[in-house]
C-alpha cells in the first residue's frame, strides 16, 4: 500500500520542527517588552493566576503537548506519519504568523484598534466571559442539533418518497425545485410569524435549508440504482420493503451524505444568521452584542470557537461517512 | 410429476423501438413461436449469437419480463415474476457493493425473512465455493472470477429448484472460467438441480450440458436442439468431444444461413 515507510527519525525532525514555530512564539511573547500602553489585570482561573500574556504562552504550550501527542502517535502507528511530516511547515508558519500578530496586535498594538486585538487579548475572553461563552456556545449546538437534525429526517423521508414513487416524483419534485433554491433567510419573516417563539422559528428555516440538498440528493441516489440491482434481489425472493430498504437506500447512501454534507453547510451559515437577527443566545447572537459594547476581541473569540465548533461537526460527519461507506473505499483511490 | 420442468409454449416477445408504439410490425422481434420442455434434473445450455434472444429467453424464464404472446409454465403453473424457486446468475456485476461476501450470500435468505432458521447456510456456501477466509471482504477487493463464486453461491442458498446462468463466465480469464464450469458440474452431480446455462462459448457447452438449444436471431427462433452423447466426466480434448465440437459449428454456420445473413463465423 504504503511506498515506504517514513522512519522515525524524520517523524522526530517534523515534531521538532512543529513546535519550534510555536516555541518562538512563546519566546517572543515572554521576552518582547509591551512597548504600546495596555492594561494587564491579573484572572483567578481555579488555583491559577492569570495574566493575558500568562494564558497565551500556557495555550501555546497546550498546542505544542496535542502536537507532540500526535507525534508520538505517528511514530506508534505509522499511517499516520505521511500526514505530521508533511504539515510541519505549515505548522511551523502558524507559530511564526502568531508571533508577528502577538507583535503587532498586543506589543505595538499597530494593528487598527478595537477592531484587531492581539492574539492574548482574543483568548482573554476564555478567562474573563468564558461561562457566559460557553453558555452561548450550547445554545448554537443545541439549535443547530434540532434543526439540522429534524431536516435530515425530513429530507431522508421525503427524498426517498420521491426517489421511490414516480407519481411523489412528478408532483412534489418541482415543489422541492422551487422552493428549494429559495435561501432560507428569505422564509424569516413568515417563520417569525408563524411560530410561537425565536427558537422553534430558526428551528423551521434551518429545517427548511437542509431539507432541500438531502431531499433532492436522496431522490437522486435512490433513482440511479441500477435496475439489474433491483432483479438480482427479486430473483432472491425480495419484496418491495426489502427493495426499499436494503437495495435503494443502501445505494443511494453516497449522495445522501453528500447531501448531508451541503445541508451542514447550509446549516451553519443559517444558523449564525438567525442568532444575529433574533435569538436570545448563541454565538452568532454573542458576536452582535460584542461588536455592540466594541469588544472585538470577543468577536474574535466567538469566531475561533465556531471555527473549532464547526470543524468537529465536521468531522464527525466525515467519520461516519467513512464508516457507512466502508464498502466504497479504494473504489476511488 | 412430469419429467419436464419448464415448459414454454408459442413464445413471442416484441421491443418496441423508441419513441414507437409497439406494434409487431415497427417493434424488434426478440423471440418468436419458441417452444421448449425443459427436462428435470438436466443441463440446458442455450447458445447463439448476440441479439438472439437467449437472454430474453432466460429472462422470460426467470420471470424479470413478460411475454406479449405463450405461456411459460413451471410444474404446470404459469410464471408471474421473480420466485426464488428459480435462482439467477447474472453476467457481471450484480453483487450488492455495500455487503460483504457472506451478506451477499444471506441476502437470498433475508430477503425471504429466514435468515434466522438458515443462517448457518451460509459458511456452508462459502466454503462450498471455495471462499474461505473472504466472508468479510466487499465485492471491490475481490476479483472477477471470486464474484462470480459469490453470485452462483447467493442463487442456491434459497435451495432453488432450477437454476438460471446467464453467461456467468462470459468475461473472466479461461483459466476461471474452466474453474467455475468445474465448480457448476460439480453442484449439478451433487443434487441434480436443473440448470440452464446461456452462453456464446460452443466449448463451454459441450463441457457442461445434456442438451444444447441452438438459436438464431432477427426473430429470436429455436433453430435445433442438440443431444450431448458424451460421458459424464468430459475431456475438451477427446477425439468425440472435438467431433461434437465440428458438428455443432456446422449447425451453426447453417443456422445463421437461415438468419438474416448476419455473418456468424464472426462469432466461432
Amino acid at each position: 500500500m504504503n511506498m515506504r515507510e517514513i522512519p522515525v527519525k524524520k517523524v522526530g525532525r517534523a515534531a521538532v520542527v512543529t513546535s519550534l514555530g510555536f516555541l518562538i512564539a512563546i519566546l517572543g511573547n515572554l521576552f518582547i517588552p509591551q512597548v504600546a500602553e495596555l492594561k494587564i489585570e491579573q484572572y483567578q482561573w481555579g488555583p491559577f493566576l492569570f495574566d493575558l500574556n500568562s494564558f497565551y504562552r500556557t495555550v501555546l504550550g497546550g498546542i505544542i503537548l496535542i502536537y507532540l501527542i500526535a507525534g508520538v502517535l505517528a511514530v506508534w502507528k505509522p499511517e499516520r506519519r505521511p500526514k505530521f511530516v508533511k504539515q510541519q511547515w505549515f505548522r511551523f508558519a502558524m507559530g511564526i504568523v502568531l508571533l508577528a500578530y502577538d507583535i503587532a496586535g498586543t506589543k505595538l498594538r499597530i494593528t487598527p484598534q478595537p477592531f484587531f486585538p492581539g492574539p492574548a487579548e482574543v483568548l482573554k475572553t476564555f478567562m474573563d466571559d468564558g461561562p457566559y461563552l460557553m453558555q452561548n456556545t450550547l445554545y448554537s449546538l443545541r439549535l443547530f442539533a434540532v434543526g439540522f437534525g429534524i431536516g435530515i429526517v425530513l429530507g431522508l423521508v421525503t427524498g426517498v418518497i420521491i426517489g421511490w414513487f414516480p407519481k411523489a416524483y412528478y408532483w412534489l419534485y418541482p415543489v422541492i425545485r422551487i422552493t428549494g433554491v429559495i435561501p432560507a433567510v428569505a422564509w424569516m419573516p413568515f417563520a417569525l410569524t408563524i411560530f410561537p417563539n425565536a427558537f422553534s422559528s430558526a428551528v423551521f428555516l434551518m429545517a427548511i435549508c437542509s431539507w432541500f440538498p438531502i431531499a433532492s440528493q436522496t431522490a437522486f441516489g435512490i433513482q440511479t440504482t441500477e435496475k439489474s440491482q433491483f432483479e438480482a434481489a427479486r430473483t432472491l425472493g425480495a419484496k418491495n420493503s426489502y427493495l426499499v430498504f436494503h437495495v435503494a437506500i443502501p445505494h443511494a447512501m453516497p449522495q445522501i451524505f453528500n447531501g448531508i454534507q451541503s445541508a451542514c453547510g447550509n446549516s451553519f451559515t443559517f444558523l449564525v444568521i438567525a442568532e444575529m437577527m433574533g435569538q436570545p443566545g448563541g454565538l452568532g447572537y454573542y458576536i452582535n452584542i460584542s461588536k455592540i459594547w466594541a469588544i472585538y476581541g470577543q468577536v474574535f473569540a466567538a469566531i475561533v470557537v465556531m471555527a473549532i465548533l464547526f470543524s468537529v461537526i465536521i468531522a464527525v460527519l466525515n467519520e461516519i461517512k467513512a464508516y457507512v461507506l466502508r464498502w466504497q473505499k479504494g473504489t476511488f483511490v | 410429476m412430469s419429467d419436464s420442468i419448464i415448459e414454454i409454449r408459442n413464445v413471442n416477445r416484441v421491443y418496441a423501438l423508441e419513441d414507437h408504439p409497439l406494434d409487431e410490425a415497427s417493434g424488434v422481434q426478440a423471440l418468436r413461436d419458441i417452444n421448449l420442455k425443459v427436462k428435470r434434473g438436466e443441463f440446458l445450455s442455450i447458445i447463439g449469437p448476440s441479439g438472439c434472444g437467449k437472454t430474453t429467453l432466460l429472462r422470460l424464464i426467470g420471470g424479470l419480463d413478460e411475454p406479449q404472446a405463450g405461456d411459460l409454465l413451471m410444474d404446470g403453473e404459469k410464471i408471474k415474476g421473480p420466485d426464488p424457486k428459480r435462482g439467477y446468475v447474472f453476467q457481471q456485476g450484480s453483487l450488492f457493493p455495500w455487503l460483504t461476501v457472506e451478506n451477499n450470500i444471506a441476502a437470498g435468505l433475508r430477503a425471504r425473512g429466514v435468515y434466522r432458521q438458515y443462517k448457518a447456510q451460509v459458511s456452508k456456501f462459502i466454503h462450498m465455493v471455495g471462499l474461505d477466509g473472504f466472508e468479510k471482504s466487499y465485492p471491490h477487493q475481490i476479483s472477477g472470477g471470486m464474484a462470480q463464486r459469490v453470485a452462483i453461491a447467493r442463487a442456491l442458498i434459497n435451495d432453488p429448484e432450477v437454476l438460471l446462468l446467464d453467461e456467468p463466465m462470459g468475461a473472466l480469464d479461461s483459466f476461471t472460467r474452466a474453474d467455475i464450469q468445474d465448480k457448476l458440474l460439480e453442484i449439478h452431480r451433487e443434487d441434480h438441480k436443473t440448470m440452464i446455462l446461456v452462453t456464446h462459448d460452443v466449448d463451454e457447452a459441450i463441457y457442461l450440458s445434456d442438451r444444447i438449444v441452438i438459436m438464431t436471431p432477427r426473430p429470436g427462433k429455436i433453430h435445433e436442439i442438440v443431444n450431448v452423447r458424451l460421458p459424464e466426466r468430459r475431456e475438451r480434448t477427446s477425439n468425440d468431444f472435438l467431433e461434437l465440437r465440428k458438428d455443432i459449428m456446422k449447425r451453426f454456420h447453417s443456422a445463421s444461413a437461415e438468419g438474416s445473413g448476419v455473418d456468424m463465423a464472426a462469432y466461432i
